[in-house]
């Protein structure tokens, strides 16, 4: 579990330099969904970056399409493509779009616009059920993209057809870009809500990978029903000066408070190179 | 053109006997089966259709995500509220994307005549040429139809097909073959060329025939495929016309009269006009009425050309 952590902290570094970089992208949406990324991509999921389009892969639909980064990232990590394309990120001529498209080997549907990865995710598992296959599919929405009636369309399909093999996550960082969600426009009780469209719902600390990998590994709970991970998160998580600012949406980092981000980061990869209260995790093969 | 057919019945018909031998063919609909005509797919292959309910974005976007897993998913339903309420799913989980989804777009134009302009699509061509990866197609009988279905089914590219709702005259023979991407010229005539798409090109036709009764000799041209769009026939028609009068169920704005202006605007001189609906919301009314309140219909394009030869000298 160690090295998972180890994992999230170095994509932290990574997307905060891609970020800065561009002078462009969304700090606070990509660092708090990082650890939900790391828990699927390098534990959970049945993927082969070789294979980009192996037919029994498991598929991940990135709904709130502004926190690419963290996403580039770890598909250049995983060797999906070259990563030393992350350095063009958003550079004229770059497939590293601010918002994934399908030019980038692993990504499946090209989103950006919010509340339409819910309903593209459903129609992968009606799919997956249609050709008995047994693939999972992983939807990551952002809670403000809640606010979008398709996502809730999408929602009573997925109960409708008892798609079991589809998993909405919803990164609850709890801000969105003009402020507290609850403030912009209340969406509590939500996990009532998902449960009152016929979703099975299970609460998770979004930042810790433990957690995260065992929740996702024991989805499905029930059978015919759709399942809905709603992940607790902390926007800007990493980061002393980011975390919980609704300016981070997508402010870019100067040099200044780069230099200051990676010390703090750095900071927490020694402690953490120190702590053997983190070595146990035996199952881990990351 | 004694026979009539519905074009929206003929793609479902066809689509079925093609989808008895193509497993990857499925259906998505939004409580529209039987306005779309579609019941007898559901009746027969239920495991290849999906329901979603009054829901028009989640129907485009779950066919995306069942074309993204190599299904050729056909999403049926009214034209307004695909070229509206699910216009960004098609633009982005469809055009975009690149994901293999028909819309089969029923009831188009002012198809639903009387029920208003909430139920009309006017705008969808404009709208539709506007997306990159997209075909935009307009089928202009029973006959056709069927041969555009064929095609689609072999092109792994998304297309949106608008057809309307009431049997209309059959024009083709069943023997007529049908190119990707191109017009037909239909009739030969020289004093001025009837360039149509869709569900009037058969008017025109008729409208050829009653100007040949007071001496006037018209081209017809049926152009199907507004894109990808023939713009070498218009420019060949062009060379040998002085006048061009274009005629569709569209805005004036943004459809075929406009494509065929643009395709004019570099190539050679010629006087058009386009016969379409105004910039206004239409008339109540039947399909017909409103046609003839607006001279989509055989009369009102056989008046409209001979007030243009006259004006034009």
């Amino acid at each position: 579990m160690k090295t998972l952590m180890k994992k999230a902290i170095q994509l932290r570094m990574d997307l905060l330099q891609m970020i800065h970089r561009a002078n462009s992208g969304h700090t606070g949406g990509s660092l708090s969904s990082v650890d939900i990324l790391v828990a699927l991509f390098y534990r959970v999921m049945r993927i082969d970056p070789t294979r980009p389009l192996w037919e029994e892969r498991d598929r991940f639909v990135l709904s709130k399409g502004h926190s690419v980064e963290g996403y580039y990232a770890i598909l250049a990590d995983l060797g999906f493509f070259p990563k030393e394309e992350l350095e063009r990120y958003c550079r004229l001529g770059s497939f590293l779009t601010g918002h994934p498209t399908r030019k980038v080997p692993g990504v499946e549907v090209n989103t950006g616009a919010l509340g339409h990865g819910l309903a593209v995710g459903v129609g992968m598992a009606i799919a997956g059920k249609m050709d008995s296959k047994p693939y999972k599919v992983y939807v990551l929405m952002g809670d403000g993209e809640l606010g979008e009636g398709s996502v809730w369309e999408a929602a009573q399909v997925a109960a409708h057809y008892g798609l079991d093999n589809l998993v909405g996550i919803v990164d609850r960082n709890r801000l969105q870009i003009s402020g507290y969600t609850e403030e912009v426009l209340r969406l509590e009780n939500l996990a009532e809500k998902w449960r009152a469209f016929g979703w099975e719902v299970v609460n998770v600390d979004g930042h810790d990978l433990e957690r995260l990998v065992g929740t996702f590994e024991k989805v499905p709970i029930l059978a015919k029903k759709p399942h809905l991970v709603l992940a607790h998160t902390v926007k800007g998580k990493g980061v002393s000066f980011i975390e919980n600012k609704k300016e981070w949406h997508h402010h870019v980092p100067s040099e200044e408070e780069l230099r200051r981000a990676l010390e703090e980061l750095n900071r927490q990869l020694e402690e953490l190179e120190n702590d053997v209260s983190k070595d146990g995790y035996k199952t881990c093969n990351c | 053109m004694s026979q009539k057919m519905a074009t929206r019945h003929a793609i479902a018909e066809t689509l079925l006997k093609i989808a008895r031998e193509d497993a990857r063919i499925v259906v998505v609909t939004s409580d529209a089966r039987g306005s779309a005509g579609i019941e007898g797919f559901f009746r027969e292959l239920p495991e290849r259709t999906v329901e979603v309910g009054i829901a028009e974005q989640a129907a485009i976007g779950v066919a995306a995500g069942l074309a993204l897993s190599r299904k050729k998913a056909y999403v049926f339903g009214p034209a307004c509220f695909y070229s509206a309420r699910g216009f960004e799913q098609v633009k982005n989980d469809v055009a975009y994307t690149g994901s293999n989804v028909k819309v089969i777009a029923v009831s188009g134009g002012v198809s639903y005549g009387p029920l208003g302009s909430t139920h009309h699509s006017l705008h969808d061509i404009a709208a539709l040429r506007a997306i990159p990866g997209i075909d935009v197609i307009l089928p202009s009988d029973a006959l056709q139809a069927t041969a555009i279905t064929q095609m689609l089914v072999e092109s792994e590219k998304p297309a949106y097909v608008r057809v309307g709702r009431n049997p209309i005259p059959v024009i083709y023979e069943p023997q007529s073959r049908f190119e990707h991407g191109k017009g037909v010229l239909l009739r030969e005539g020289k004093e001025v060329a009837i360039i149509a798409t869709g569900e009037v090109v058969w008017h025109a036709l008729e409208a050829a025939q009653l100007l040949l009764e007071v001496g006037v000799n018209a081209t017809v041209v049926d152009m199907p495929f507004l894109k990808p769009f023939d713009q070498d026939l218009i420019v060949e028609i062009a060379n040998r016309h002085e006048r061009i009068v274009t005629v569709e169920e569209h805005s004036i704005y943004g459809g075929l009269g406009e494509v065929v202006l643009h395709c004019l605007a570099q190539g050679p001189s010629c006087s058009v006009k386009i016969i379409g609906i105004p910039d206004e919301y239409p008339i109540t009314g039947t399909q017909a009425q409103v046609y003839a309140h607006y001279g989509l219909d055989s009369r009102g394009i056989q008046n409209a050309v001979l007030d243009f030869l006259q004006r034009m000298g």
